[in-house]
């Protein structure tokens, strides 16, 4: 097992200083200047000097490098320092990578956004899993029932609507017809929690962007059951468990599922960074300013470093997300790490 | 296993071998399962709606799809205009239909070009043992790219120079079409790729290589048949994927322009006026909605028919 963990974790090292290659070189080719919001009257020469300083006309390998430098020991070690309250080497004059745009630290920002993306998402990926797993072992078993037909096909339509439609759509029911819950979610409210109505009022808030979301994440993860657990119900073990007289609950909890799970476990381990990436979508509709919101700004202002970084982020949890999939998968199934 | 080949190989190369029962070609077969799969035979029937409505509904519909109206603004649906009209007074119905035809050429495109590099990739690194370490870990990293954010980045940066020099429609169709297909082929790639490993060491390939076959015709004539129904699976898939793809990039903006009316982009256009005609918003999206839940079902119907353990039934 410690090799296979071994190899895993040296094989995603590469692969993520590859993946940080690629989206720091297609943002290179970006026509994005830090100068162009500065006032016109300033003279070309001093532009030039404000280029030169931020490092704009370095050569392309040597900016790289610089990035890397920042990503990966500067970013880390002041988070490091910010959560710890510790100070390791020069932390006072330590560079950060700075938007563009706001001319603040881009992780900052990236950290006062990330609350409002995880309170929507991590919620909505919460219930989802909470709601998808029984769905989908309740429909496997009992197949071709009218629960399983209504299950696959309420999933099948979760997972075929786009999101932004489903949001549109109950943004029109529910706050244009119905006027109960606020069209979109107001990321700055601070939430009282000794008040009943502030709770009730974030609770309103939320209702529609989570429930949207919940229904995309239950549709992929409750078929993806379903289908597992139907691989293992027709196997000879089934019958043996059931041959020697075990009750079925015991059948089906102790044995069907706990050789179905294996790969359920490992795409929801895999799902986990999609999290960030359905948030681009789902916090346009309902417009959250979350990370998602973020990026799209970023992207709309040229604000290169913010996208390297948010992007780089999502690569990274990507990689990193890949590599514990992998290794549960070794964990839970013992076949995977002979191999 | 053995059964799919021979059945394949049957229609391929050598149409109806006589049987011991009745002559059933694997077509043939294929579609009496797949008629079977009710959800699959319903999606066949609105996805051929969808696509008749779009190639010949402009032709028939009398409104022009850009023509404006400023008397004629926000209306609702009527018996003139069908879903009412925008906030410029074009016919909503009108600009849905011919948004349509992008919107699944879109798809379509797209779809042929991930299947195209997908079944590349997967068929040289089965069949080439030299080069599948260094394909499968290229497709390993595409797989650990982050997609969305990607594709936002890529059209900001290419779309102004590509609308220069190919036009505005003609350039941002090749560009979105190429995107989403260069992101989408990893799937097919490793379904392919398990086919071909297993098809490769088949008693048929063997004898094609016995009797001096050119590598190029065996992978061509023994080959790529056998990984025919994995490949239309994911045809159906990639057709589904690259149609929510394209809505969600015109739905944030990144897409077509704005005269440009694909679903997606209606979509975005109406949100803002969702109190005062819904139609402009409900109409798109649910075209979007119809044609991906259809074309999916298919997809499960033709994963079914395909499949020789429950086609045997």
């Amino acid at each position: 097992m410690g090799t296979y963990v071994l190899r895993r974790t040296l094989f995603a090292i590469p692969t993520l200083i590859i993946i940080s290659l690629i989206i720091f070189a297609i943002l290179d080719l970006a026509p994005g200047d830090p100068t162009n919001q500065l006032p016109l009257t300033l003279p070309d020469e001093v532009k030039e000097r404000i280029r030169e300083a931020l490092g704009v006309n370095d050569p392309f390998l040597v900016k790289w490098l610089k990035w890397m430098r920042l990503m990966f020991i500067n970013e880390p070690l002041n988070l490091i320092d910010s959560i710890f309250g510790t100070c390791i080497g020069d932390c006072e004059n330590r560079d950060r990578i700075i938007s563009w745009s706001s001319r603040a630290p881009a992780v900052d920002i990236i950290y006062q956004r990330l609350p409002q993306t995880l309170w929507v998402l991590g919620l909505a990926f919460i219930l989802g899993t909470l709601i998808a797993i029984p769905v989908g072992v309740i429909s496997a078993y009992k197949q071709y029932s009218a629960f399983d037909n209504i299950g696959t096909f309420v999933t099948m339509i979760g997972f075929s609507v786009p999101t932004f439609f489903t949001g549109l759509i109950c943004i029109l029911v529910f706050s244009v017809w119905l006027g109960w819950f606020p069209s979109f979610y107001d990321g700055s409210y601070v939430v009282d929690w000794s008040s009943w109505e502030s709770i009730w009022f974030q609770i309103k808030q939320m209702i529609m962007p989570v429930a949207v979301l919940t229904l995309f994440n239950t549709a992929a993860l409750s078929r993806f059951t379903r289908a597992s657990m139907l691989d293992n119900l027709n196997e000879d073990y089934v019958r043996t468990a059931r041959s020697k007289g075990l009750r079925e609950n015991k059948v089906i909890t102790k044995h069907v599922m706990r050789n179905s799970m294996i790969p359920v476990v490992t795409l929801i381990a895999l799902s986990i960074p999609g999290i960030f990436a359905g948030a681009i979508i789902t916090e346009q509709i309902f417009r959250v300013n979350g990370l998602g919101a973020l990026l799209i700004t970023a992207i709309g202002q040229g604000d290169v470093p913010m996208v390297q970084t948010l992007t780089f982020i999502f690569a990274f949890l990507i990689v990193v997300f890949n590599l514990v999939a992998d290794v549960t998968y070794g964990l839970l199934d013992p076949r995977i790490r002979y191999d | 296993m053995a059964t799919t080949q021979e059945r394949t190989q049957e229609v391929t190369a050598a149409p109806a071998g006589p049987e011991k029962q009745k002559h059933r070609s694997l077509k043939q077969d294929v579609w009496r399962q797949f008629k079977r799969h009710k959800g699959a035979i319903v999606g066949l029937v609105v996805l051929t709606i969808i696509v008749l409505a779009t190639v010949f509904g402009p032709f028939v519909y009398p409104h022009d799809p850009f023509e404006i109206d400023p008397t004629n603004t926000n209306q609702p649906p009527s018996s003139e205009h069908v879903f009412g009209t925008d906030n410029v007074g074009r016919d909503v119905l009108a600009r849905v239909l011919i948004g349509g035809r992008i919107s699944l050429s879109v798809g379509f495109a797209a779809m042929i070009f991930g299947l195209f590099i997908g079944t590349a990739v997967g068929i040289i690194s089965g069949f080439f043992k030299r080069l599948d370490a260094p394909l499968m870990r290229t497709t390993d990293l595409f797989l650990a790219l982050p997609i969305l954010p990607l594709l936002l980045v890529v059209i900001m940066l290419f779309r102004e120079p590509l609308k220069d020099a190919l036009g505005p429609e003609l350039g941002i169709f090749i560009l979105v079409v190429s995107i989403i297909g260069l992101t989408s082929w990893m799937q097919t790639a490793r379904i392919v790729r398990g086919d071909v490993l297993a098809i490769k060491e088949e008693e048929f390939v063997l004898a094609a290589h016995a009797v001096g076959t050119k590598k190029r015709n065996v992978i061509m004539r023994h080959i790529l048949p056998n990984t025919l129904s994995p490949v239309m699976v994911s045809a159906a898939l990639g057709i589904a994927a690259a149609i929510l793809t394209e809505s969600a990039l015109s739905f944030l903006g990144l897409g077509f322009p704005a005269d440009f009316p694909t679903w997606g982009r209606l979509v975005q256009d109406g949100r803002n006026h969702l109190q005062i005609n819904p139609m402009w918003v409900v109409a798109p999206g649910a075209l979007i909605s119809l044609t991906v839940l259809s074309v999916n079902f298919i997809g499960d119907g033709l994963r079914d028919a395909l499949d020789p353990k429950l086609r045997s039934r």
